[in-house]
């Protein structure tokens, strides 16, 4: 079965979504992203969605859940790479990710989860 | 009105909905739409066609492109024989879920389309109509 993998980045794990995600993937991903959290002592997951076309409210619902339960075990989560065309998309659907930071891209991403981490 | 094309494709599984996705792209693609239209259209039809493989019990779609000169548009019908909706209004309303999702599959298909309309009856299915229009 297919799963999406999780790298470790420092202090951080980034996770790229490239395809479409039903289910049980959105499922899979949550827990395996629990599990490397604990197991890795992670402060931070960025979500990239820059090969996303199309992000509807079942996605949004996976970035959501996936912040929260970050958000428990003391990791921030910041979404990077979304598309023009999706972001304009995404407020006339009415999804705001609240709790959720985004950036640019990666780099953009490591940067910001860095200056949190600086802060404490 | 003419109907250039039309097709009707099933909803009833996770690959249905992909399959889905890319007809309605073509389909806006084929009329013209700029790739924020396109992306609308396609998050609408993504919406819905989850909507009637979690909460229909599956069903299909239509996809029609129409040239109402100067327009052209694409329009998509999404079928089920399932449970139907007893309060249409209640279930417009943004963040309302029978179902754990986030309660803007409808409405967010609603605001992201140019037309928009549904009926159903409990106990024997809903159809939901949307269209865009560039």
């Amino acid at each position: 079965m297919e799963k999406i993998p999780i790298l470790k980045m420092g202090r951080f794990l980034l996770v790229t979504v490239q395809v479409d995600m039903h289910d049980q993937l959105a499922m899979q991903l949550q827990d395996d992203l629990t599990d490397k959290i604990v197991a890795t002592r992670a402060r931070g997951v960025l979500i990239d969605i820059s090969s996303l076309e199309v992000v509807d409210s079942f996605i949004g619902r996976m970035i959501s859940n996936i912040a929260a339960m970050a958000k428990v075990l003391d990791a921030e989560t910041v979404v990077v790479g979304i598309q023009p065309a999706v972001a304009i998309t995404l407020v006339e659907l009415g999804l705001s990710l609240e709790g959720v930071r985004t950036a640019l891209n990666v780099d953009r991403g490591m940067a910001l989860l860095q200056e949190r981490l600086a802060q404490e | 009105m003419t109907v250039v094309s039309s097709a009707v494709l099933p909803i009833r599984t996770q690959e249905d909905i992909v399959r889905v996705r890319q007809a309605a792209r073509e389909a806006g693609v084929a009329q013209g739409f700029s790739l924020v239209d396109q992306t609308k259209l396609v998050t609408a039809a993504s919406e819905l066609a989850r909507n009637t493989l979690d909460y229909g019990g599956g069903g299909e779609v239509e996809i029609v492109r129409l040239n109402e000169p100067p327009r052209r548009g694409v329009r998509l019908t999404f079928s089920d024989q399932g449970p139907g909706i007893a309060d249409i209004e209640q279930a417009l309303k943004d963040g309302y879920t029978s179902g754990g999702g986030l309660g803007l599959g409808l409405s967010g298909a609603k605001r992201l389309s140019n037309d928009f309309s549904i009926k159903s009856k409990v106990g024997e299915g809903t159809q939901v109509m949307i269209a865009r229009w560039r």
